[in-house]
Parts: structure tokens; C-alpha cells; sequence
């Protein structure tokens, strides 16, 4: 007994900066909860379902180097879930008016939490079917399946009307509005990840991502590897889904189209492929952005009628920025690196000695 | 479902699925070439296929040109633009990681999807009819579009003379070449950024003469119009044998086939008519990773 507090106070010594800051954070959140307004709940609820998303995402594309991009399809799939599970029995007739809901689920109700999961779950079965005929293979038939199937998945929901309601998707699924559930099963995640990153798992994934051919020889299995995180991926983004409809309160088939996917591409590449920390950062700069950029949409932005104002204009901005990214910032704000305390000190003192060094050198000049 | 369906129809769903076929098959080669070169899927490579259909509606229905000179100008049009996407975004990123490369790509097909639904809107715009190619004639029973069976016949004179080229000029053994071995090639003196240019030409040229066509058949052009016909060309390079313009023509008309048959046969999966490109996929990716007409490809370290 004594040994383990021993070892907490000695852990505690070692990262008491990380659990203040995790302290200060949890205060943080806590407070928002309270005091934030409806708007800006919702926003800040999307953005914890953003850093989800593209933290999975970035697990499979920046630390594994496979290329997927079915992240719609599978939030989809989450989403779904929860939709058909949670909807109140008594409401689905009034919901179901075009036909009515399957036999063998018109009377299943799960709480929340139990269909999230299942969600993430089905998310999960779903990627065995893709990954398997394309994980086996070297090449980037993955990038092309899973954007196929998030299309597919799309036209199945809009065709399948006893399950999903078609075209008119599924209203009034009971809503979260605490902060607690997105940003609390984003920390789980978030934790979850960096576990992950940092095991043998992780190194195994990373030596798959520089070279294949070197990892096979050193004794990786790929396919199960790249299964594993792939699998995991799916999870966590069915999670996201479930998540995202249940802030909603509404899921139909076009909300799940696949430029969705492209927002969480934007992020990782502008976080850095590779960095989980990065991706967090991102994923509130993009969602925040994303809305802070409203007014490229309206015809009438700073009062004047100016032409180029018009929908469209913010996306035509952001895919630009996505492009700018990859051909000068290749590394994006983070490369593979994490935001840790050696981190910030580390940038911290190159930049107090750029600083310095200025200061001389236009010394230096005068005299 | 199959009764009931006579011998009329049948051959009438043939012809579609060649002309759906033979509209595949020229995008398909598009897709194939790059990848045979570069090692990358070329995604903007669809919405290349919706601006060059843009190219020509404006180019017919808003500045009403004669339709010959809109032809040139579209293909001039797209191929200038298909080697502009390859000098700017691709050309920086030859030495960088697949990863970036590939990232670019989605981002010029973003780029341009956004920009066209920002400069065209994104409601779909009505194509002005030709009834020269499109009132039915009847053989036999048969009624059918004339532009079904042109289309056809331009894309097998088009595929011909790309044959011709690949295998009988400088240029055509000079992209064999790089495909084979990109270093080996550079060391021997083949211009590489030539060839790659090129390639983009000749895809871009292909895919222009596809959206002409399309555009006859279907009368309609809207921003996203290139997505789904880009993945399901990408699907028909695969199932061809990715690399190989003949197995891309041989995958185009596979796919064109079964998807005309699979809506006549059973009209009760007309909805799932996108899908089955997809089960074609993964079907052949777990049987004949290499394509129909692929060589296997073996990964040097």
C-alpha cells in the first residue's frame, strides 16, 4: 500500500504540470457547462466530436499510413445507431409515417450510452468487411474502398425505409446538451489513444507507416496491425457518429456525405499526420473557423453587396487552404511532434535565442 | 423478373451498356495511365470530367457556339487544365511522401468541386438536347438513340489511335518506359516531366470527349456529377488491371454492362444501382488483386 502511494507521489512529482493542466481543464469544462450559452454549447460539443473523429482518423492515415477515408461512412454507421436505438417507442409511428418500423425493432429502446457503444461496434463490423480484402494488399485500394463505401452506405440508408425512414431520416432522438458526454468520452479517447501510441501497438503501427517492407522483416504482422488500427479507428469514429447525431437530434443520409470526410482530412494535415495534440488543436481551429467564416456565405457581408459573397465561398476558402497545406507546410502546425512541457520549453528557448540573436546582430549593425 | 423480359429489350439493354460502357472505358483510361506513371490516384480526374461538361454547356447553351467549335475549345479547355493540376500540385510533390501527393489530389478534386458549386451553383443545369442524336430510330423492334450507338464508335477509334501511340511512337514507348522503371528511364534521358505531361494531356483529352458524350446521353451537368462516375472509372481500372489502357477499356465495359443488366434484370435493386461497382471491387480485390489483364506486381525495396 505504501509502495503504490509512493509511486503515485513520486508519478505525481514527475507530471504535476499535466495533471494541473488536467485539473484546471476538467474546472474548465465544468464552468462552460454552466455558464456557456445554447450557441455556443453546441459548437463546442461539435468540436469535441471533431477531435474524436480526426484523432481515429489520424490513427489510421498519420501514425499507421493507411489511407482511409470512409470517416463519414462510419459516423454514419454510429449515428444511425443511436438514432434507431434511442428514439422513444411512442414516437416512432409519428416518425415511421411513410412506412412503418421493422417488426423487430419497433419495440427495442437502449439507453444512450449502450447504443453508442453498439454503434462503435457495428462501426467496427462493417470495416472488417472492407479492411479485409483491402489491408491484405499494398497499395492505396483501401482509400478508394472506403470512399466508395461511404457512399454506399449512403445510398443503403436512403433505401432501406423500415430501418433508417429513407430519404426523411429520423427525428427527435432525445439530445445531449452537457458538455460532459462529448468532451468526457473525448478525454477517454484522447487518453485512450495516446496509450495506445506509446505501447508496442503503437510502435508497430509507426514502423508500418515509414517502411512496410523493413517492418515485415522485423517481425510485424501487417495485416493484423493494420487491421488493429484500422478496427480501432472505426470504433472510435461509430463513437463520434453516435455522439453527433445525439447533438443533433436528427440523422438523415445527406448530412453523411462524403466532403464530411474531407473537414476531418483537413484537420489532420493542418494539425500534422502524426500528432495527436496536433489534431486537437486543429480540430478547433477547422470547427471553429468553419463558423467563424460564416459570413463569406452571405451575400451581404460588411453591408455592401458585394458579388463575391455568395454561398459556397467559405468551402472554395477552406479546400484552398487544405491545398496551400500540402504543398508549403507539408508537416502541418505539428509534424509528428506533441505538444509536451520539454516541447514548449524547447520552442520557447529557440525563439528567446532567435530573439537574442536579432538584438545583436542589429547591434552589432549600428555600431 | 427475368420472364417477361424478350429478346427486344434485352439487346436494347446491350446497347446501353455498351455506350454506359464505352463512356466508363474513356475516363477509365485517364485514371489508369496516371496511376500506370505516378503510382497515384488521380481523384481531381473526375471533376476534370465535370468541368470539361461544364466547358461544353457554357460553351453551347450560354454562348451558343457552333458545337464544333465548342468541342475544341472543352477539349483545349480541359487539357489545359489537366496539366495545370499536374504542374501545380502534383509536379512540387514528386520527391515528397505518397501520403502528401495523395492528399493534394483529393485536395484539387475539393478545390474544384467547391469552386464549380461556388461559380456554376450547385443546382443541376439542363444540357440543351441535340435531336439529331437523340430521337430513337427503330430496327426490328429496337429503338435506339443514335448517340448510343456514336458513342461507341468514337471512343473505339479514340482507344485505337491511343493504342497506336503507346505502342508504335517515341512518345508511347517513352511513357512504357517510365511506367516501367521511373529512375531507369530518367537515367536514360527520357524528359520525364514531358512524359507526365503528356499523360495528363492525353487523360484530360479522354475525359473531355467523355463528358461531351455523357452530356448527350444525360442531359444534365451540375458540381458533384464527376464523383461517382470517377470512383466507379477508378473501380473499372482496377478490375482491368490498373496500369494497362486495355484492361481499363476491357473494366469500363464490364462495369457498364453489369450495372444496365443489373437494373433490367431486377428492377427492385434500381436503387442500389452505385453499389454494385463497389461489390465488383471488392470481389476482385480478394480474388485477382492484379486485374483481369494486370501483371503482378512486385513491391522493391
Amino acid at each position: 500500500m505504501n509502495e503504490t502511494q509512493n509511486s503515485l507521489g513520486a508519478y505525481l512529482k514527475l507530471h504535476w504540470k499535466t495533471a494541473v493542466f488536467l485539473v484546471v481543464l476538467l474546472i474548465g469544462i465544468g464552468l462552460a457547462d454552466i455558464f456557456v450559452d445554447s450557441y455556443m454549447r453546441r459548437l463546442l460539443n461539435l468540436c469535441a466530436i471533431y477531435v474524436i473523429v480526426s484523432l481515429a482518423m489520424n490513427l489510421v492515415n498519420g501514425f499507421t499510413g493507411q489511407f482511409s477515408l470512409g470517416q463519414a461512412g462510419f459516423m454514419a454507421i454510429g449515428a444511425y445507431t443511436v438514432a434507431i436505438f434511442t428514439v422513444p417507442v411512442e414516437s416512432r409511428t409519428a416518425i415511421f409515417y411513410l412506412e412503418p418500423m421493422a417488426p423487430f425493432l419497433a419495440n427495442i429502446q437502449l439507453p444512450f450510452v449502450v447504443a453508442l457503444i453498439l454503434g462503435g461496434l457495428a462501426s467496427v463490423v462493417v470495416a472488417f468487411f472492407i479492411g479485409s480484402p483491402c489491408l491484405r494488399l499494398r497499395g492505396d485500394y483501401l482509400a478508394i474502398a472506403t470512399l466508395g463505401f461511404s457512399e454506399i452506405i449512403r445510398i443503403v440508408f436512403t433505401n432501406t425505409q423500415s430501418i433508417t425512414n429513407g430519404a426523411l431520416g429520423i427525428k427527435s432522438i432525445p439530445t445531449i446538451s452537457s458538455l460532459w458526454w462529448t468532451y468526457g468520452t473525448a478525454l477517454l479517447i484522447i487518453i485512450a489513444t495516446i496509450l495506445l501510441v506509446y505501447s508496442s501497438y503503437g510502435r508497430a503501427f509507426k514502423s508500418i507507416r515509414e517502411d512496410e517492407i523493413a517492418a515485415e522483416a522485423m517481425g510485424v504482422g501487417l495485416f493484423k496491425t493494420k487491421m488493429t488500427s484500422f478496427l480501432i479507428g472505426a470504433f472510435f469514429t461509430g463513437i463520434g457518429g453516435g455522439l453527433f447525431a445525439a447533438l443533433l437530434g436528427t440523422v438523415d443520409p445527406k448530412q453523411f456525405y462524403f466532403t464530411l470526410t474531407y473537414n476531418f482530412l483537413l484537420i489532420i494535415v493542418l494539425g500534422g499526420m502524426g500528432s495527436i495534440s496536433g489534431t486537437i488543436i486543429a480540430s478547433f481551429l477547422v470547427t471553429l473557423g468553419q463558423e467563424a467564416l460564416r459570413f463569406l456565405d452571405e451575400p451581404m457581408a460588411f453591408g455592401l453587396d458585394l458579388p463575391i459573397f455568395r454561398p459556397g465561398l467559405r468551402m472554395v476558402v477552406f479546400s484552398f487552404l487544405l491545398m496551400i497545406i500540402v504543398l508549403f507546410y507539408r508537416k502541418g502546425l505539428m509534424g509528428t511532434n506533441e505538444l509536451t512541457w520539454d516541447f514548449m520549453a524547447q520552442k520557447f528557448q529557440s525563439i528567446k535565442k532567435k530573439l537574442s540573436r536579432k538584438k545583436t546582430s542589429t547591434e552589432g549593425g549600428g555600431k | 423478373m427475368v420472364v417477361g423480359m424478350t429478346m427486344e429489350t434485352f439487346l436494347q439493354q446491350l446497347i446501353n451498356g455498351l455506350s454506359l460502357g464505352s463512356l466508363y472505358a474513356l475516363i477509365a483510361i485517364g485514371y489508369t495511365m496516371v496511376y500506370g506513371i505516378l503510382r497515384l490516384i488521380n481523384f481531381a480526374h473526375g471533376d476534370i470530367f465535370m468541368m470539361a461538361a461544364y466547358f461544353t454547356y457554357f460553351g453551347i447553351a450560354v454562348f451558343f457556339l457552333p458545337w464544333y467549335v465548342t468541342f475544341i475549345i472543352t477539349i483545349g479547355l480541359t487539357i489545359l487544365l489537366g496539366v495545370t493540376i499536374e504542374r501545380v500540385a502534383y509536379r512540387p510533390l514528386r520527391d515528397a511522401p505518397k501520403t502528401s501527393l495523395l492528399i493534394s489530389a483529393i485536395g484539387v478534386s475539393f478545390l474544384l468541386e467547391n469552386v464549380a458549386t461556388y461559380l456554376f451553383s450547385g443546382k443541376p443545369q439542363a444540357f440543351p438536347e441535340f435531336p439529331l442524336l437523340t430521337t430513337p430510330f427503330f430496327i426490328g423492334g429496337l429503338s435506339i438513340q443514335p448517340v448510343s450507338i456514336v458513342i461507341p464508335i468514337v471512343a473505339f477509334i479514340l482507344m485505337s489511335a491511343l493504342l497506336f501511340m503507346i505502342n508504335k511512337t517515341k512518345l508511347g514507348m517513352a511513357m512504357r518506359a517510365v511506367a516501367v522503371d521511373y529512375d531507369t528511364a530518367k537515367l536514360m534521358g527520357i524528359k520525364i516531366n514531358g512524359v507526365i505531361s503528356s499523360t495528363f494531356a492525353i487523360g484530360s483529352a479522354l475525359a473531355a470527349v467523355g463528358a461531351i458524350l455523357w452530356c448527350m446521353k444525360y442531359p444534365s451537368v451540375l458540381p458533384l456529377m464527376g464523383v461517382v462516375p470517377g470512383l466507379k472509372c477508378f473501380i473499372a481500372a482496377v478490375i482491368g488491371g490498373i496500369g494497362n489502357v486495355k484492361g481499363a477499356v476491357l473494366g469500363g465495359l464490364i462495369l457498364g454492362f453489369s450495372e444496365v443488366l443489373m437494373v433490367a434484370f431486377f428492377p427492385a435493386l434500381t436503387g442500389y444501382r452505385d453499389a454494385i461497382a463497389f461489390v465488383i471491387l471488392i470481389i476482385i480485390l480478394l480474388f485477382l488483386p492484379n486485374g483481369l489483364l494486370g501483371k503482378k506486381q512486385v513491391e522493391k525495396v
